[in-house]
């Protein structure tokens, strides 16, 4: 497929972009003081910033996602992570939407994260990266913005953790965000959503080739551990149903009797899961990154609603009915912290039987209501 | 836009810059009026998943859940104005609805169709369910699960300690009836409640 003659819905070929938004001379200031720089972000972005230049939205990715959310690379088979949603005539309708995504801070495609070469050292980050926090994110998100000239968002969106980063920038800068479109995601991570991120770790971390962390220098990487927290965390992100629809208990077609390698379709289906993201994802990354989440707890703090409230942003909230990651009481957490805000908050419980995984999906309800609240953030935006 | 007669009457009993919450808003347009007209805020309540679509689409916010099961999702005394216009019929718990809306709510609206009517008990003499502008459904493909006369209704209200403000008795046109404000159970084809805990 060419530039030229993109398919129908798609964006056609998309290429990379990179942007350097802090130097050594002018860092990044972290929440918890520290300063960090150069950071170089990777970014995408489809469709045309309008004349007012109030037409974009920002697309926030997940724990692992990146900055290719939409269209073809160059001789790629497979679209962006979130094609179904972007294109012409879509819910993220590229003839009227100018969309923006990029790769988040602490990352591993192509934004500086933990095993970005520190120019202080000469060698990787490993352990020596500094803690990052959902605001620190949004940071580096904003100073994109203004790379782009673009002063006020039409929307923030992302789902899982991409919606806390929406979250925290409608909170913190209401004036830069007319509309948050937060899916999926959480204001205050359980004990339990803790647990399983420190499960993930563990096994990175006990990786005899994680060498403290030093693994790139070394020229090595923690397979085993990356793939296991992988294969743990892709459990959390399907409902049982949807583990049964696609497996049950199916034999996998190679095993012969019982034994301890894969037995059954759905182990070899996980195995697959964790090998495939070996090829995609650093393992610092994956340990800043769901610590970010567990430390997120963004209405704590005193005063966290002043702004908003003095400024409102409109709220788009959705959960889905068989997600036991961040289950509806997440969501609906927000939408009451949001409310006593004064917020004007919209929010759904879309039924879907994939679990968490949903929010990537094309179900029918879930698109059919960020079209409308999309459409009419639109119709507001140039009255 | 213009409003359906009897949602003209509640936006009337609304002050401006209230916090609404309207309970079974379907599309919305009570409270895209209010919050265009009367810098009113607000959110509205809805099940019906199409209904949902339509008020977004008309920019009013609204909260998908269960009217009989779901209400104490809104935390206390955090709205002013909680109306429930012609919903009340349609409730499995109408007497918990009201209480949570006295919990949310400052003042409350409500509206209801009169089963009392002095036609509907004239249809009924003849044999017949009642059916009219204010009760358009027949028995087996009707919304509504409950019939109540408005002196029924208030014997409700009083058992929830709910003191009637003012009550409005409309025609069956929609508009208020004089008629019906002498004689409201007979003549009144539904009637507006504003009430107070």
């Amino acid at each position: 497929m060419g530039v030229n003659v993109p398919e129908p819905g798609s964006v056609g070929q998309v290429e990379l972009q990179m942007a350097c938004l802090f130097t050594e001379a002018e860092p990044l200031v972290l929440a918890n003081g520290e300063k960090l720089g150069p950071v170089e972000v990777a970014f995408e972005t489809y469709g045309n910033l309008n004349d007012r230049r109030d037409n974009a939205v920002f697309i926030l990715h997940a724990l692992t996602g990146d900055a290719h959310a939409a269209g073809y690379h160059a001789g790629a088979a497979r679209p962006g992570w979130w094609d179904n949603l972007i294109g012409p005539g879509k819910p993220l309708d590229t003839d009227r939407f100018f969309v923006i995504c990029a790769n988040l801070l602490g990352g591993c495609q192509g934004t500086t994260g933990p095993s970005s070469i520190n120019p202080a050292t000469g060698s990787p980050f490993g352990l020596g990266f500094p803690q990052l926090t959902v605001a620190d994110l949004v940071e580096v998100h904003r100073a994109l913005l203004r790379h782009l000239g673009i002063s006020r968002l039409l929307a923030a969106l992302g789902g899982s953790l991409g919606g806390m980063q929406a979250l925290q920038w409608g909170l913190s800068y209401p004036e830069e965000v007319a509309n948050g479109v937060v899916v999926a995601a959480s204001s205050r991570l359980t004990a339990q959503n803790i647990a399983f991120s420190a499960v993930a770790r563990r096994a990175i971390m006990t990786d005899p080739n994680f060498l403290g962390g030093d693994y790139v220098s070394q020229e090595t990487n923690p397979d085993v551990g990356l793939a296991i927290a992988r294969m743990m965390a892709h459990i959390t992100y399907l409902s049982e149903d949807a583990l049964t629809e696609k497996f049950g208990r199916e034999p996998h077609p190679d095993s012969r009797e019982p034994g301890f390698g894969i037995d059954f379709a759905v182990e070899s289906y996980l195995d697959h899961q964790g090998q495939v993201f070996l090829g995609r994802f650093d393992a610092l990354s994956y340990l800043y990154l769901s610590r970010v989440m567990d430390y997120f707890d963004p209405f704590s703090a005193s005063a966290s609603t002043a702004k908003v409230t003095e400024q409102p942003v409109k709220w788009l909230v959705m959960s889905f009915d068989t997600d036991w990651r961040f289950g509806t009481e997440h969501s609906r957490r927000i939408v009451r912290r949001l409310e006593l805000a004064e917020q004007p908050v919209t929010f759904r419980e879309i039924q879907s039987p994939w679990g968490h995984d949903s929010f990537l999906l094309e179900v029918p309800s879930y698109h059919a209501t960020l079209r409308a609240f999309l459409d009419r953030a639109l119709v507001e935006v140039s009255q | 836009m213009t409003l359906r007669p009897d949602l003209t009457l509640l936006a009337g009993l609304i002050p401006d810059g209230s916090r609404v919450l309207d309970l079974g808003c379907g599309s919305g347009v009570l409270l895209a009026h209010l919050i265009a007209n009367k810098t009113c805020r607000g959110a509205g309540v809805e099940i019906d998943p199409d209904a949902v679509l339509a008020a977004i689409s008309l920019g009013v916010p609204v909260v998908e859940l269960d009217l009989d099961t779901e209400l104490d999702h809104f935390a206390e005394d955090s709205y002013d104005v909680v109306v429930l216009s012609r919903t009340i019929q349609t409730l499995k718990r109408p007497r918990e609805v009201l209480q949570q809306m006295a919990r949310i709510g400052d003042q409350l609206i409500v509206s209801v169709p009169n089963f009392g009517l002095l036609r509907n008990r004239l249809r009924l003499m003849r044999g017949r369910m009642p059916m009219s502008r204010d009760l358009p459904h027949r028995w087996y493909d009707t919304p509504n699960l409950r019939f109540t006369t408005l002196v029924d209704l208030e014997d409700l209200f009083a058992s929830v300690d709910l003191r009637i403000e003012q009550r409005i008795v409309l025609a069956p046109t929609g508009l208020p009836s004089p008629t019906g404000q002498a004689w409201p159970n007979l003549f009144g084809a539904a009637a507006v409640y504003v009430l107070r805990a």
